[in-house]
């Protein structure tokens, strides 16, 4: 490609701009909670005196542990059953193709623009009438069911484009759907079915709505929700505020960090695909 | 395995079904497989459908419902046919809800796509750095951390003594500073701030990846042809891109009309409801207010303008799909 050095450079620049632009209020953010609690600091002054123990004292008050725990219990009840009945339905509709599926897989779509404030409302009736409320089924539950038309679409659309001779071969094996399932097709989806477990992750840990309306108790929230109650809680202390935000946004961030390549893959796509 | 089948079957000798039987008993055996099949798709699409059913359909169905009714959510619901509906577009508080949702499609989509559509075009030339991997990583940040998460961060440095006040002091424009969130006429381009932050990366990136599959020989052509940068990207950059930036538009528009997390961190809708969206309006009729009537019909029309405004843009999308 032919390109000035002076485009590369502008481009390096702004990119480095961006980035600074990102990173500011994180940093922001930690500076604010190293400074004396209860106090209004500037946003970029290092603190004469940096309080590390706010972040203890956070942690404790914040109940960080419980709160884990609780992200983590609703994390395994939403991901792997979510991930389990869409790929089910992802390979009946994406491969065997069934009469009607088509009309099945468009009441699927339907279900992927819906904001979930849309029916936040009868759901909390729903989960009163089920003796649900301020319980983590309150949010397991609901969450799978929302989940499904994008996960149902993802899992389909990887289906779909799976080569027909790998299923062909097998069956003339003499393989039965089952086993084509099981021993063919899903050793074949690992990178889709992680990408989808990546982005469920994610929006399971992150969900606020559903944790605010259905669930009083903090410590049986997701850890977006938990943040929420924390700032209720901490909202006049400010370097107490910013040190429990921290560490509650820690365990995404160390999670993303790790995984970061399947992370921007899974992100990119899942919007593609949504 | 078909043809196998055809070879082995003996040409029938009552002449009537000759040259069709062997067809034939292949289409049946065709048509019992496809059907087995079908049975067993359905048991395989009946968990995830029951799922969606009792979560997502009944209460889509329960909400047009509601809507019908005056119900504080304790005594008896009486019929109010459209009552509802009338109120949602004659209650000035509720208008102005939606309004404000509108408005924040300027800062959650369009400001996001129109800064990510320049800064790819000019980041494109080092895409593959070493320099971009990096950023790839720092600029999804905001993607990956709750929306509270971002809410709170923000108010802080949104506030009277905050980042953002003290940038502004230090490069001379102190007399514009002021509590960004809690000015009504600053309250909600505030809080599109905090959405074109936390959208920026996601466009920029989306964009950039649209970017890398444009075939490089086109802006050659380009360059030898005498275009200049402007003219290189109304011509091939723009047009390759439809389908990233119909992408973008439909997520973070559905972010924008849809947004609760952060208003309800940052600002809860004030001040003097300048940032009241339909979301958190919803919540504070149906469980502050206890009008499960109006909050189910709100409801209903957050839902049907999110169709409206997103149903263009996914046919251009299905363009690509074929």
């Amino acid at each position: 490609m032919i390109v000035s050095a002076r485009e590369t450079w502008l481009g390096r620049a702004l990119l480095i701009l961006l980035m600074v632009i990102t990173i500011l209020p994180f940093v922001s953010l930690f500076i604010t909670a190293l400074h004396e609690p209860g106090t209004y600091p500037g946003g970029l002054v290092w603190p004469a005196q940096p309080h590390w123990d706010n972040f203890v004292l956070a942690f404790q008050s914040a109940r960080m542990l419980e709160l884990l725990w609780s992200s983590v219990l609703i994390e395994l009840g939403v991901v792997p059953v979510a991930l389990l009945i869409a790929t089910l339905a992802g390979f009946a509709l994406g491969h065997l193709k069934p009469f009607a599926g088509r009309i099945v897989f468009i009441a699927f779509i339907l279900g992927l623009t819906l904001p979930f404030e849309g029916i936040i409302v009868p759901l909390y009736y729903q989960m009163r009438d089920l003796g649900l409320l301020n319980t983590r089924w309150a949010i397991i539950l609901p969450l799978i069911g929302l989940f499904m038309p994008f996960a149902v679409t993802w899992m389909r659309a990887h289906f779909v484009n799976m080569p027909e001779d790998v299923s062909e071969a097998a069956r003339i094996d003499g393989a039965t759907t089952w086993q084509l399932f099981w021993r063919i097709h899903v050793p074949l989806s690992v990178p889709a079915l992680s990408s989808l477990a990546i982005l469920l992750f994610l929006w399971t840990w992150n969900q606020f709505l559903l944790a605010v309306v259905l669930v009083d108790d903090p410590t049986k929230r997701t850890m977006a929700g938990a943040l929420g109650a924390f700032q209720g809680q901490w909202g006049t202390d400010v370097p107490l505020l910013c040190a429990g935000s921290l560490l509650i946004l820690t365990p995404t961030l160390l999670v993303f960090l790790v995984f970061q390549r399947q992370f921007v893959a899974a992100l990119l796509q899942g919007s593609v695909k949504g | 395995m078909s043809t196998s089948e055809q070879a082995a079957a003996p040409p029938r000798p009552d002449g009537a079904a000759a040259g069709r039987g062997p067809s034939a008993a292949r289409r049946r055996t065709l048509r019992r497989r496809r059907w087995s099949w079908s049975v067993a798709a359905y048991v395989l699409v009946l968990p995830a459908a029951v799922f969606y059913i009792a979560f997502v359909l009944v209460p889509i169905v329960r909400s047009v419902q509601y809507s019908m009714y005056r119900w504080d959510g304790i005594r008896p619901a009486t019929w109010a046919g459209f009552a509802n509906y009338v109120e949602v577009f004659n209650n000035a508080t509720l208008v102005g809800s939606i309004l404000n949702a509108f408005e924040l499609i300027l800062y959650f989509s369009i400001v996001p796509v129109v800064i990510g559509l320049f800064a790819a075009n000019l980041i494109r030339a080092i895409a593959t750095s070493r320099l971009a991997t990096v950023a790839r990583t720092v600029l999804f940040l905001p993607q990956v951390i709750p929306l509270v998460a971002a809410g709170i961060m923000w108010t802080w440095q949104l506030s009277t003594d905050g980042m953002v006040n003290q940038l502004m002091k230090l490069v001379g424009l102190g007399g514009l500073t002021r509590a960004w969130l809690g000015d009504t006429q600053t309250a909600l381009p505030a809080v599109g701030v905090i959405g074109a932050w936390v959208q920026l990366g996601l466009c920029l990136l989306l964009l950039l990846a649209g970017m890398t599959k444009i075939d490089p020989a086109l802006y050659e052509a380009a360059r030898i042809d005498g275009a200049g940068p402007v003219r290189e990207f109304f011509s091939i950059t723009l047009p390759s891109l439809r389908q990233e930036i119909a992408v973008a538009l439909t997520v973070t528009v559905i972010s924008a009309l849809a947004s609760f997390d952060i208003i309800y961190i940052s600002t809860q809708g004030g001040p003097a409801n300048s940032t009241l969206v339909p979301g958190l309006q919803i919540y504070y009729l149906a469980f502050f207010e206890r009008e499960i009537g109006t909050a189910s019909a709100l409801a209903i029309v957050l839902m049907v303008l999110v169709l409206l405004v997103v149903l263009p843009m996914q046919r251009i999308l299905r363009g690509r799909d074929g």
